[in-house]
């Protein structure tokens, strides 16, 4: 099977999808769309050996050949631990969905199609190679986990979630395309693996710092960093399977993977450890801290992803600062790395398996609200137990994979003593500190969420449903995750080998050549002078402490004004976007033509203007000027007279003769320019004008009925000015190109050869009917369309309709 | 001779701007008559003003006048005369059925927005 044939393998079976749900309605859709990920399970296992001896696979599909776009699928460590996740816990996802969703009261059809969408959107996303198909899949992730939370779409929570997940994540989308298009064009290519090469020449270049901060911002949208995790809680509304798959497992590491992928490019630059360092530790100790405040199971787990997930992302940064040590420090930092990766892996298996708890909990009681739950424990001892292994791993006790990595973790962030930050000492103690108190409270919370819905007291009457255990099938999933999460922590160096070094390898390509060139040994204990384990004690004493204490302290998080909350924040932005996009075009889309007249003429005077200042335009040039003559001042008197008085007077029927008048005195300009054939026409063509006038505007009322008063004033002068300026431009405009006549007219040619070419005397009819004919045949239809316009609009007349309203005019 | 006119020309514009910037359907069925005329005029001066004689071949004369900027005028008489006669119509026809000739108040209403 080929690698991009693997990834496009969901989409294609979607298509079927429907079809299956409509015809086969006695057996669970489900089930088929669980094939799938088990084939691709299967067929991204046969790779583990060879990658783990550092062979790496690439397959190209040729998209777009002249703009060299291409879907490029590029399996190294990284990508097939993360193409590993995606297929495996799909797999566990679609089982558990099978008994989740009720096969004849939801719409699986649509629900699987998602699913399997989004599936090939995610293998897309971390086997790209070419940054454009790269963007291609991450924004399919968007639209696809846009589906999926919308999934319940008849839910007002669903909808708002699904639109907000959007929004934030699609914004980050574009920021990363942007940052990758800067890429694209400083590497002069869009493939990352060149890009790496070429790493150290692009560090120096201008844009370098802008590419990078936009790429990390649309990894910070996607992982749900702060300030943009606001998202993920509110994607809580989606199908449980859904908040296991996609907003604990998979797409929120599309972030982390990005990070991963790019730091060989990135890290270079200190900018990049310190951004994703201090992000990541200020999202883990911000979502550690608001997690005890929830009162859903979902919410708290959505909480707890995030500052999981900021935990990961410190670790990137901190890995990343092997880039800037020599010697013994590469290995030193690189462990964070290392620890990252193992505790991405660790995450996925313990957090998916307690999503999968939590719906459950919400399926056999009915509600998700720790308040109303407890004293589970006998009643469901299956869920207790998997939901059990599951928070202690993520609180971080032994026996659980997530104790290693904990371990690990704060170990990493003690390592920053070895780097001078910034030249001042003790900076580095900041971070450790920052990582053990979102420990204790990430220790509370787990055992908040354990203990508060299992132990404590059996509430029956607050509950929907009576409570009791989940089928066996919907057990199958989180029971082989939580296996997982044990087998992990008895033998980590199999999975480091396995699955860790090679994804290191990917990421530190300067220090490792091969993953057997990976050197860390993961154990469980470090021995008595390790600080991590005193630290480790700390958090379980004091988060202990913590805990029974818990209704004490919560009070707290009263104190913060729920406006004050990025939450507020984001409803506030749209709404304000919304608003005011509304105010502002309603402010100058007035529907009155007038002001629109007014923006126009007011365009044409300030371009023309500025035009004419700046440019140094305006030349006058009195030579080759024809002379003035008496008449022409005459004239000149006349058609001013006669315009002035069409401005002034109040009749309708002194405007129109003296418009007449005006197009009289054009016509005597006519002849006294040698123009005769322009005279006759514009005298049989006024005097129909002002016949046609004269007709039309019998029935209408006096001209200046509505220029009365104070106000018009005020009307008339703006129109005046405006007037006036645009007389002015046309005046001076005129002049300055008069005055820099720069070629011959090439009337020579017509008067030449007017009569050997053409055989007529008369050179304007000439013009007219020969040399430029064309003209006068679109003009004769330009009259013909105008006389049957008009003859229509006298005489047909449509019924008018009932209950169309009168303008009134009073 | 050409600079008298673009003043004047640049005169005709303003007021036929100052009309088209009116409420009264008349008066800006007005403006647009002066704008033609000005528009006119303007193709006539800026062929230039001189020569001496009409665009028509006679015996003996050499220096006739530009006959191209003639030939444009009097299409955009005959196209200004078309759509002046169209629009004038309109205008009867709009006050016929709305029944004013304000344009402030031919702004449509909530309904039809």
């Amino acid at each position: 099977m080929s690698l991009i044939f693997a990834i496009f393998l969901p989409i294609l079976v979607a298509i079927v999808i429907p079809f299956l749900f409509k015809k086969i309605s006695s057996i669970h859709t489900g089930w088929f769309v669980l094939i799938v990920p088990v084939v691709l399970v299967g067929h991204y296992v046969t790779y583990i050996s060879a990658i783990m001896d550092g062979t790496t696979y690439i397959d190209k599909f040729e998209w777009i050949p002249s703009l060299d776009i291409s879907v490029v699928s590029y399996i190294d460590g990284l990508s097939l631990l993360f193409s590993l996740l995606i297929t495996g816990i799909g797999a566990l996802v679609v089982l558990y969905s099978v008994f989740y969703l009720d096969k004849d009261r939801e719409k699986l059809g649509n629900f699987y199609v998602y699913l399997l969408l989004f599936m090939s959107a995610m293998l897309g996303v971390v086997q790209s190679d070419h940054l454009i198909s790269l963007y291609f899949f991450w924004e399919l992730t968007s639209i696809s986990s846009f589906l999926l939370i919308g999934y319940w779409y008849t839910k007002d929570r669903s909808r708002f979630g699904a639109l907000k997940s959007m929004m934030i994540t699609v914004f980050g989308g574009l920021m990363m395309l942007g940052g990758f298009v800067l890429l694209g064009i400083m590497g002069e290519t869009f493939s990352i693996r060149e890009l790496i090469e070429q790493a150290p020449t692009l560090v120096g270049q201008e844009f370098f710092i802008l590419a990078l901060v936009l790429v990390l911002i649309g990894a910070f949208t996607k992982s749900a960093q702060f300030p943009f995790y606001i998202w993920l809680p509110d994607a809580m509304e989606a199908p449980t399977p859904v908040s296991a798959y996609l907003h604990s497992a998979t797409m929120v590491k599309a972030g982390l993977y990005l990070v991963a992928r790019f730091t060989p490019i990135f890290a270079l630059s200190e900018v990049w450890v310190w951004l994703v360092t201090g992000v990541g530790l200020l999202t883990l100790l911000w979502g550690s801290f608001f997690a005890v405040k929830q009162t859903d199971l979902k919410a708290i787990l959505a909480f707890s992803t995030v500052s999981q997930l900021g935990l990961i992302m410190s670790l990137l940064g901190i890995g990343s600062i092997s880039y800037h040590v020599t010697g013994d420090l590469v290995t030193i930092f690189t462990f964070a790395s290392f620890a990252a990766i193992f505790h991405l892996m660790n995450h996925a298996t313990f957090k998916g398996s307690l999503f999968m708890i939590a719906g459950i909990v919400d399926h056999e009681t009915g509600t998700r609200d720790i308040r109303k739950l407890g004293g589970l424990m006998s009643l469901m001892p299956i869920s207790f137990t998997i939901a059990m292994i599951g928070s202690f791993s993520m609180a971080g006790i032994p026996l659980f994979n997530g104790f290693l990595s904990k371990e690990m973790f704060l170990d990493a962030t003690l390592s920053l003593q070895h780097f001078n930050v910034h030249s001042l000492e003790s900076w580095w103690m900041l971070f450790p500190i920052v990582a053990w108190i979102a420990s204790v409270f990430t220790f509370v919370y787990s055992l908040y969420f354990v203990l508060h819905t299992f132990r404590g007291k059996y509430k029956p009457d607050l509950l929907p449903k009576k409570a009791h255990e989940a089928p066996i099938g919907m057990l199958i999933s989180p029971a082989v995750l939580a296996v997982l999460v044990i087998i992990i922590f008895f033998v980590p160096n199999y999975f480091g080998n396995t699955f860790i070094k090679p994804a290191v390898a990917a990421i530190q390509p300067l220090a490792y050549k091969v993953p057997a060139d990976v050197g860390f040994h993961i154990k469980a204990w470090h021995g008595f002078d390790s600080i991590a384990l005193y630290m480790t004690l700390g958090v379980f004493l004091i988060g202990f402490l913590l805990y029974k204490s818990i209704a004490k302290w919560t009070p707290i998080y009263g104190m913060l004004p729920a406006r004050m909350s990025l939450n507020g924040f984001y409803d506030w932005l749209m709404n304000l976007s919304d608003k005011g996009a509304n105010r502002l075009s309603s402010s100058y889309m007035t529907g009155s033509i007038r002001s629109y007249l007014i923006y126009m003429f007011a365009a044409v005077i300030a371009l023309l203007a500025f035009t004419m200042w700046t440019k140094d335009a305006f030349v006058i040039n009195l030579t080759n000027l024809a002379p003035i003559q008496f008449f022409e001042i005459l004239i000149s008197v006349v058609l001013i007279i006669s315009t002035i008085t069409i401005l002034v007077t109040k009749s309708r029927l002194t405007a129109i003769i003296s418009l007449g008048a005006v197009g009289y005195t054009v016509a005597l300009f006519y002849i006294i320019f040698k123009a005769p054939d322009l005279a006759l026409t514009q005298l049989v063509i006024e005097t129909v004008s002002v016949a046609l006038f004269l007709g039309a505007f019998y029935h209408l009322p006096k001209m200046d009925k509505y220029e009365k008063g104070k106000e018009d004033r005020l009307f008339r002068l703006n129109n005046f000015l405006i007037a006036l300026g645009v007389g002015v431009m046309v005046s001076l405009i005129a002049i300055a190109s008069h005055s820099q006549k720069l070629v011959k007219s090439i009337s020579e040619y017509y008067k030449e050869t007017v009569y050997s070419e053409a055989g007529g005397g008369n050179i304007v009819n000439v013009i007219l009917v020969d040399y430029r004919g064309f003209d006068t045949l679109f003009e004769i239809s330009v009259l013909t369309i105008a006389s049957l316009g008009i003859i229509g609009m006298i005489t047909v007349r449509l019924a008018k309709k009932k209950g169309d309203r009168k303008v009134e005019n009073k | 001779m050409e600079i008298l006119m673009s003043i004047l020309i640049g005169f005709l514009f303003m007021a036929a701007v100052y009309l088209i910037l009116s409420r009264s359907l008349l008066r800006i069925i007005i403006g647009t008559g002066l704008l033609s005329h000005g528009t006119h005029l303007l193709l006539l001066t800026m062929g230039g003003l001189g020569g001496e004689s009409a665009p028509v071949l006679a015996d003996g004369i050499t220096d006739y006048v530009d006959p191209l900027p003639q030939a444009l005028i009097l299409t955009a008489i005959v196209i200004s005369f078309g759509v002046t006669a169209f629009s004038l119509v309109l205008a009867y026809r709009a006050y016929k059925v709305v029944g004013t000739d304000n344009m402030d108040l031919m702004k449509g209403n909530e309904d039809n927005d």
